[in-house]
């Protein structure tokens, strides 16, 4: 394995496998209902230790819920809002991106000015005082999410399609009466769209964090849905009696966001061999 | 230079109008601060009297307005809450913030760089492999999450450091790695990555083949030329420990502006979370303003027009 992949990719290629197999899963995989209370089985502590139970792998919360179960449900909305945030962070940033590039001028500064001024607001700040007041829905957190992160992607996509634009064949395309959207969707994007991926990759490890973040100040799916930051706010509370219930999720989202993050870096040594040898192995 | 600067000014200007106009609006949109404020068994007279004191039942347009008045003037109203100028809850909770972010990106830099540099000195060695494998998870860890397993470890298994408030240095010391270890992890990685591109470079070769010893090349050649990339990130990862501030003051009971525009946010206290967010984006900006004059000092090449 290690001849193949550089150190960790297999480990993370690994890890976001078994992610994806136990959020599509989970009813399967996890051993127990995440959300059913047992009061007489509270804060039991992972099976390792002499007061625990096999029955609970990784020990219960303070409603005597499974604690490994909520970690395996509680992928399902990591993935699902991160990969969604993504999604709708993506294609705004990267519309934004190509128009300014392509179109240049007015649009261009205009872009550019909006991407400045997202720059220099505290994201955090902005997502919770608006999750704070529409409410902390899916769509809400998907939305505020993936709004937050359009930056990257616009200023990847704009300078990609500012070094394209110039190019012979866009010329000769143009030359030959080629309609402008048409350039854009057949020949501009198929051509800027792998440091897109890196981006993309990158951000997800972000957009994960940030929904755990979010979940874990109140702000995040509801109770009694279980999320990995709401677990988390929750094992706070028990920190000197049951340190498990703030332990484990939170080696779940670094493990995830890791993989993502090596993956990420991974992809853009192979798609640009002249970094190669310089980024991290 | 002057046509950059005045280009750059106008722009940061807009910034920071577009930023208090959403957070003017989002703020309104939340609800009846009139309502929340008052105890429950209020009248409808009670909250009438109130909105009208507040000044929330004239129309919205004469709102934004007044507020942005007010604003310019540094002026953002007087909190619903604490019945005190907001501006002023802000300067009282800002200096705890400041101390807290600059021990934070202190920490990192200290850190980072020269493990950055060690790193790209022997690329590829055990000790590059295990630096660079401790950067990935600092930075993939949520912030908030390596609070508590500070607080965990050393706050009450071993109960080195209080785990929460504001005092002494031991006070700082957990809540300035939590909210550092981020920074760090980027700036380590970017110093090694900046550091290998560098000592590729033929004038890198031509000091060895002069015979200048290895520290000399690497401290005094070397990375004068990669700090450009390195200031950078520094810069930016400063402006992100602000953002980052609200999360790890939440995790440490750290009376900052982050913590206060937190709890501004749950009570509707729309004047302070105004005035810490507006505050929070002047030092944003300002600290991308120095860092993009900076560059014109490392490098001489750079000139704006």
């Amino acid at each position: 394995m290690s001849k193949r992949f550089p150190p960790l990719v297999g480990f993370s290629l690994f890890i976001l496998l078994t992610l994806i197999v136990t959020a599509l899963f989970s009813p399967q995989v996890a051993p127990h209902n995440p959300i059913r209370e047992r009061l007489l089985d509270r804060l039991l502590p992972p099976a390792w230790d002499q007061d625990g139970d096999w029955h609970y792998v990784l020990g219960t919360d303070h409603l005597g819920r499974d604690l490994l179960s909520r970690i395996i449900f509680g992928s399902r909305v990591s993935l699902a809002v991160g990969v969604a945030a993504v999604v709708v962070g993506g294609a705004l940033g990267i519309s934004l991106g190509v128009t300014a590039g392509f179109f240049g001028g007015r649009l261009d500064e205009v872009i550019m000015a909006l991407a400045d001024m997202q720059l220099a607001f505290p994201t955090i700040l902005l997502a919770i005082a608006i999750i704070a007041v529409l409410g902390p829905s899916f769509a809400n957190l998907v939305v505020v999410i993936g709004i937050s992160g359009w930056v990257t992607y616009a200023r990847i996509a704009r300078g990609q399609v500012l070094s394209l634009r110039e190019k012979e064949f866009v010329e000769a395309i143009r030359a030959q009466g080629g309609n402008q959207f048409r350039i854009i969707i057949r020949h501009i994007l198929p051509n800027i769209l792998s440091p897109l991926i890196v981006v993309a990759t990158l951000d997800l490890a972000r957009t994960i964090i940030l929904e755990s973040t979010l979940s874990f100040l109140g702000l995040g799916i509801q109770p009694p849905t279980p999320s990995w930051g709401g677990m988390l706010s929750d094992g706070r509370e028990y920190l000197l009696s049951a340190w498990w219930i703030a332990t484990f999720p939170g080696v779940a989202l670094m493990l995830t966001a890791l993989s993502f993050n090596r993956l990420g870096d991974w992809i853009r040594d192979l798609a640009d061999p002249r970094l190669r040898r310089t980024e991290l192995r | 230079m002057r046509r950059y600067l005045i280009r750059r000014l106008a722009r940061t200007i807009f910034a920071l109008w577009g930023i208090s106009t959403i957070v003017f609006i989002v703020m309104r949109l939340s609800g009846d601060p009139a309502v929340l404020l008052l105890p429950q068994e209020a009248s409808v007279e009670d909250v009438r009297r109130l909105r009208q004191e507040l000044g929330l039942d004239e129309p919205f347009p004469v709102q934004y307005l007044r507020f942005l008045g007010n604003s310019l003037r540094g002026n953002f109203g007087e909190s619903f809450r604490h019945k005190e100028p907001a501006m002023r809850l802000v300067r009282l909770h800002l200096w705890a913030t400041l101390e807290l972010s600059f021990a934070a990106f202190c920490i990192a830099t200290v850190v980072a760089v020269p493990s950055g540099i060690l790193a790209a000195v022997k690329p590829n060695s055990l000790y590059d492999h295990a630096a660079m494998s401790l950067a990935l998870v600092g930075q993939s860890a949520p912030t908030f999450w390596i609070g508590i397993m500070l607080i965990l470890a050393f706050g009450l298994g071993l109960p080195w450091f209080p785990i929460g408030g504001r005092g002494t240095w031991k006070h700082l010391v957990m809540p300035a790695i939590t909210l550092g270890a981020f920074a760090m992890a980027s700036i380590a990685r970017l110093t090694r990555s900046a550091m290998l591109e560098v000592t590729r470079l033929d004038y890198i070769t031509a000091a060895r083949a002069k015979g200048l010893g290895e520290g000399r090349i690497i401290w005094r050649h070397a990375l004068k030329n990669a700090a450009i990339p390195i200031v950078t990130i520094m810069g930016l990862q400063f402006g992100a420990l602000l953002g980052g501030a609200v999360v790890t003051e939440t995790v440490f009971s750290w009376p900052g502006i982050g913590r206060l525009a937190i709890q501004g946010i749950y009570n509707r206290d729309y004047p302070v979370v105004q005035a810490a967010v507006f505050t929070a984006a002047v030092f944003f900006v300002g600290i991308n303003f120095v860092v993009d004059l900076l560059y014109t000092l490392l490098d001489p090449r750079i000139r704006y027009e």
